[in-house]
């Protein structure tokens, strides 16, 4: 009896190690960007020779000297105004496209929508690297380098795919009765799209929403290929690629830049993840 | 006949007897709402990757739009070519020790997480952080981590005296690997805990009950029991894993540059440096055409699986 209740204990006491260690490597690399963005300078560049200078809690008061810095003193904020103009196309782009055909596979085109439908999901797995260089040249041609519409063009092709996969599921979850019921009613499909199906699909549209505006802004290849000009770029862009003059790195701006964009990111993509995730796997897993 | 197929098809025999207008043709209906999206992913997801194809056997150079053919040449350099070569190794190590590890902390963190303890719900929270943010800037957090001057790392070993002398992550071939593969781990294996969580959910109580009451030891209901019933859905896990690091370049590129002396390109940011930096489409594109196999077995297992399931409904 006593052996079992130490077994037992021995078990607690290692789900809780793990479940710690777990934790700590995922969140250091953040709490690395916290420390950094807030350290005086003085704190922050003592080389790591020296071992009685501790770098992982603050020494000095911590200072916004470089938040300051950030704002006031590098385009950071032109960065969110391009990254937040793209977004807000492609978000519209791809709603427009993929949640129509999403309903069209769910509904309307029966055993050859299905295959249709995982077709479209393939396409989410031709990957930036085989089409950035044909992409490169098309944007060429259109005249459109070094402008935020060779983005706009861009990243629908990541985001409807995905988008229109997602939206399929949704609709799919939605009763076929109470369709047919608004039919039976003296409703055209297309009345029942617009006045019963939507209204009901509104967590699946946000969910869409909330999706393509992330991938917009962790998107980074696509960006380095054709944007050059710093006032042009993205947040994910600018910031490892802009915030250095010369070979001098800001990493206190640098940082605090990483922080505060990533955060509100994770943020909102945790509260969104079981979707996604759900999206992702339907078809392998059933259910 | 029109009457009575329209009754067979849909459920709701009042629209049968209304004249049909566009508004209730539903195959027609069903094509114009699917067209859009069709249209854009061959314009530009299937143009472009027929445009790959026929770049990588032409000279094509980034200052012109003159496409001359040169048939397999692009392959023949790139293939005698020891910086390709090196890279080809690179894009294997990386993603099977990536997979590899990936799919062992995913699993483990994902039996924790099916535990109950208190905390949990935080847990699970903080451990998808890593996957959410933005790649690029997750990068250069770990850039300054490896500092060769400030790393954190370096002083913590030094502390521990676990370290003699001193690493120079990005100076040296064998430590910038073990860099790059230590932020792609730490980036996707969230990714991956999170869907071998979604199978585990998936697994019926009553088995695993059942192998209690027979006695099962953890280790055998383990293996015996939940890695058995966890294979479709750690199969699935791997196939996204092997896509995103075979292809990935921002991790390399934000990391290394590929450097030192070109020892850690991968296919993707070799391609990069020849395509875009070297202004040589064709070889670049050559390049990353070698990354096809691996796609095409990937899409061909997933389509395998998806018809599976959609026979076993």
């Amino acid at each position: 009896m006593r052996g079992r209740r130490l077994v037992r204990a021995v078990k607690r006491v290692g789900l809780y190690t793990a479940a710690s260690l777990f934790t700590i490597f995922a969140v250091f690399p953040f709490y690395w960007m916290f420390l950094t963005s807030f350290k005086q300078n003085r704190d922050l560049y003592v080389g790591a020779t020296n071992l009685r200078h501790i770098p992982w809690i603050f020494n000095e008061p911590p200072t916004l000297e470089h938040v300051q810095l950030l704002f006031a003193g590098t385009p950071y904020l032109i960065w969110l105004k391009n990254t937040a103009f793209i977004g807000a196309l492609v978000v519209l782009i791809t709603l427009v496209i993929a949640a129509p055909a999403g309903y069209s596979l769910a509904r309307l085109t029966g055993r050859w929508g299905e295959r249709l439908g995982i077709g479209i999901f393939l396409t989410y797995l031709v990957p930036p690297t085989l089409l950035f260089l044909p992409f490169s040249r098309v944007i060429n041609v259109l005249g459109l380098p070094n402008t935020p519409w060779a983005l706009v063009l861009v990243y629908p092709t990541f985001t409807i795919p995905f988008c229109t996969w997602l939206m399929m599921g949704f609709f799919r979850s939605i009763p076929r009765d109470i369709e047919e019921q608004a039919m039976i009613d003296g409703y055209s499909r297309l009345a029942v799209i617009g006045k019963v199906v939507l209204p009901l699909a509104v967590s699946g549209l946000l969910t869409v929403t909330i999706f393509a505006f992330t991938l917009v802004m962790q998107e980074f290849v696509y960006a380095l290929t054709f944007i050059s000009s710093v006032d042009k770029m993205t947040v994910s862009l600018g910031v490892p690629v802009a915030l250095v003059r010369g070979d001098v790195f800001y990493w206190g701006s640098l940082m605090a830049a990483c922080l505060i964009t990533s955060v509100p990111i994770a943020v909102v993509y945790n509260l969104f993840i079981d979707r996604f995730i759900a999206g992702l796997t339907s078809g392998a897993v059933k259910g | 006949m029109a009457l009575r197929k329209d009754v067979r098809v849909d459920a709701a025999p009042a629209v049968a007897f209304r004249h049909a207008t566009l508004a209730d043709r539903e195959d027609l209906l069903g094509r114009i709402m699917l067209t859009p999206a069709l249209v854009y992913v061959i314009v530009l997801v299937g143009l472009p990757f027929a445009l790959a194809i026929l770049l990588s056997f032409s000279a094509a150079s980034a200052g012109s739009l003159a496409l001359s053919w040169v048939g397999v040449e692009n392959f023949a350099t790139i293939i005698r070519d020891s910086q390709f070569q090196r890279a080809v190794l690179n894009t294997v190590f990386f993603t099977v020790t990536s997979q590899i590890l990936v799919t062992v902390m995913a699993v483990a963190a994902a039996n924790v997480l099916d535990a109950a303890f208190a905390g949990k719900r935080a847990m699970r929270f903080l451990i998808l952080l890593p996957w959410a943010a933005p790649v690029s800037l997750a990068s250069m957090a770990w850039t300054w981590i490896f500092d060769s001057t400030f790393s954190v790392i370096n002083w913590t070993l030094k502390v521990f005296g676990l370290l003699e002398g001193w690493l120079y992550w990005f100076g040296d071939p064998a430590l910038a690997m073990i860099a790059i593969i230590s932020v792609h781990v730490w980036r996707t294996f969230p990714f991956a805990t999170v869907i071998v969580l979604a199978g585990m959910a998936a697994i019926p109580q009553d088995i695993n009950e059942a192998a209690l009451i027979d006695g099962a030891s953890f280790w055998r209901k383990l293996f015996q029991v939940n890695l058995p019933l966890l294979l479709p859905i750690v199969t699935v896990s791997v196939l996204f894993g092997v896509v995103f690091t075979s292809t990935d370049l921002s991790i390399v590129w934000l990391l290394t540059r590929g450097g030192p002396y070109n020892s850690t390109h991968v296919l993707s940011s070799l391609a990069f440096q020849r395509g875009i930096m070297g202004a040589d489409l064709g070889q670049g594109a050559a390049i990353a055409l070698f990354l096809l196999p691996v796609l095409v077995i990937v899409a061909t297992v997933m389509l395998r699986m998806a018809r599976r399931a959609e026979v076993g409904v």
